[in-house]
């Protein structure tokens, strides 16, 4: 049997580039909080590239950087060889809530995007429905937000994204405020549309079983200061099972790798008399990494 | 519409008790009201106040509400000017008066300065808030679609300010609708205030309270007719009613 996953290749058509980014913040009262160290990160066309680590890790940080949203310290940025100083058409971001426009319908939500490049009207029409359709949300498409239940939101919110017909997706923990069940229909609607569409894809999750379910790259992110702590290849064949047996023993391999940063973050954050052995972290695979703390 | 009755039933009772020179019954004012309206006087006073509240009131909300937004996103202008507004919100509008008599004389120009800075703080201070509490990921959302400069103003965060500038601007009607009417109160002006004022000089307490009461009516019409339909239907968009 092929070894299931293995450390990346460098590539050789890369699309995102980051390099050497550092990222601070100035601190109250002085000094600087250093969000990401030195991050040097390739990603390429197509791919689906999970970011994943404890909060605090900066896999946000990666996301805004790439999306132009904030810029870097230092290092910088590079999009198809050309640099990233602020956002574009070519890459749009999915965030955890829809940030859907409250006062819009879905469908002028859906079609904003398309007013500000100044798509001509009828186009417009047709790329929201295709869209919709694409999302499965045609038959809501004159409610407003308010009405729709949170995966609902996400779907519609997903469609704004891919209107455009960006290359790059962005998406910062899209489905971590669902519960389980429609994040697992989510999960498999994201990978069908990924595959229709070939977009290239960066998700920020700190939830393992996820990346693994969805990821042909899972970057593990270490924390304080943030930096790439190791960038995994997932070999498995898709369409993915949530419950798959392989799934679920490489959501292990990176849970233990991570189990090490978590309890950095931890002892930081607790007093000392907190030990591992004592609170016993989740091992248990079948749990989300996070989950018992 | 019971209480209402009760009222009016509890009014005419008091006026019979007291003097009906000082407190005329609700007969003698709807007789007041009749005539009044009859005449022309009423009809035309009301036609002149309203007209004048109109331009005021534009002119307030127009500025109020640029005013509001460059409080919210400009420093230099929320450190220098928004002393000055915070300060001046402390002067009842009225105060305003001797001082626009002198500049612009007994004129129009003099009573609408009065109704606007009567109103048109209350709009800014409520635009600025507004401005500030649209949700941050909205606007991050907005900038990653393409919007920016006057698009993203436009069509994001105005509108995401909208239930905030809309309880704002109907604070401003109210103020500026008093603010018009102490000012016709006290300088000849024809309008409402001068009617009331009318009514005092020639001992007539039944067309002071006429006049009331039609300020009264277009005060809840105003705010049913225009503004509650505005805030029912934005609530209904938004959803606010579900929450």
């Amino acid at each position: 049997m092929v070894d299931p996953y293995r450390d990346a290749r460098p590539g050789d058509a890369p699309l995102i580039e980051v390099a050497a980014v550092t990222k601070s913040w100035p601190k109250e009262g002085g000094g600087e909080v250093t969000t990401l160290a030195a991050v040097d990160l390739t990603i390429r066309r197509g791919e689906f590239v999970c970011l994943c680590g404890p909060s605090g890790c900066g896999k946000t940080t990666i996301l805004n950087l790439i999306a132009g949203l904030e810029l870097p310290s230092s290092g910088e940025v590079r999009v198809r060889g050309a640099r990233v100083e602020g956002p574009g058409p070519d890459r749009t971001v999915m965030f955890q809530e829809s940030a859907l426009f409250p006062w819009l319908s879905v469908r002028s939500n859906v079609s904003f995007p398309l007013e500000m490049a100044g798509v001509p009207r009828a186009e417009r029409d047709a790329r929201v429905e295709r869209y919709l359709r694409m999302v499965h949300l045609w038959r809501y498409r004159d409610a407003q937000p308010h009405e729709l239940s949170g995966g609902m939101r996400q779907r519609a919110a997903l469609a704004r994204a891919l209107v455009n017909d960006p290359s790059i997706l962005l998406m910062d923990e899209p489905f971590a405020a669902l519960d389980a069940q429609t994040r697992d229909v989510l999960h498999g609607e994201l990978e069908r549309i990924w595959v229709e569409t070939g977009k290239t894809v960066v998700f920020v999750t700190h939830n393992v079983r996820e990346a693994v379910r969805l990821g042909d790259r899972v970057i593990i992110m270490g924390t304080r200061p943030g930096r790439v702590k190791r960038d995994l290849e997932v070999r498995l064949a898709r369409p993915r099972e949530p419950n798959d047996r392989d799934v679920a023993s490489l959501s292990g391999v990176v849970e233990r790798e991570l189990k090490i940063e978590i309890e950095k973050v931890i002892r930081e954050e607790l007093d000392d008399a907190w030990s591992p052995a004592g609170n016993g972290l989740p091992r248990d695979s079948h749990r989300g990494m996070g989950d018992g703390i | 519409m019971a209480f209402l009755a009760i009222l009016i039933a509890a009014w005419a009772t008091a006026s019979r008790l007291g003097e009906s020179y000082l407190f005329p019954g609700p007969d003698d004012v709807a007789a007041a009201l009749y005539t009044g309206f009859k005449s022309g006087i009423l009809a035309r006073a009301v036609a002149k106040s309203m007209a004048r509240l109109l331009v005021g009131y534009s002119v307030s909300l127009a500025v109020g509400v640029a005013l509001g937004c460059a409080l919210a996103r400009v420093k230099l202008v929320k450190e220098t000017v928004g002393l000055l507004v915070l300060g001046l919100q402390a002067v009842p509008s009225v105060c305003w008066l001797p001082l626009a008599l002198l500049w612009f004389g007994l004129n129009e120009m003099a009573i609408q300065v009065v109704v606007v800075l009567g109103s048109l703080l209350s709009i800014a201070v409520a635009t600025e808030s507004a401005v500030n509490t649209v949700p941050p990921l909205l606007v991050r959302a907005a900038r990653t679609m393409g919007a920016n400069g006057a698009a993203l103003w436009w069509r994001v965060i105005l509108p995401a300010s909208l239930p905030g500038v809309l309880s704002g601007a109907r604070l401003g009607w109210t103020f500026a609708w008093r603010s018009l009417l102490a000012g016709e109160l006290l300088f000849v002006s024809g309008g409402l205030g001068q009617v009331l004022e009318f009514g005092r000089e020639l001992h007539d307490m039944a067309l002071v309270l006429a006049v009331m009461a039609v300020i009264i009516a277009l005060g809840l019409a105003s705010d049913h007719l225009l503004f509650g339909r505005l805030e029912r239907r934005m609530r209904r968009v938004w959803g606010h009613d579900r929450r």
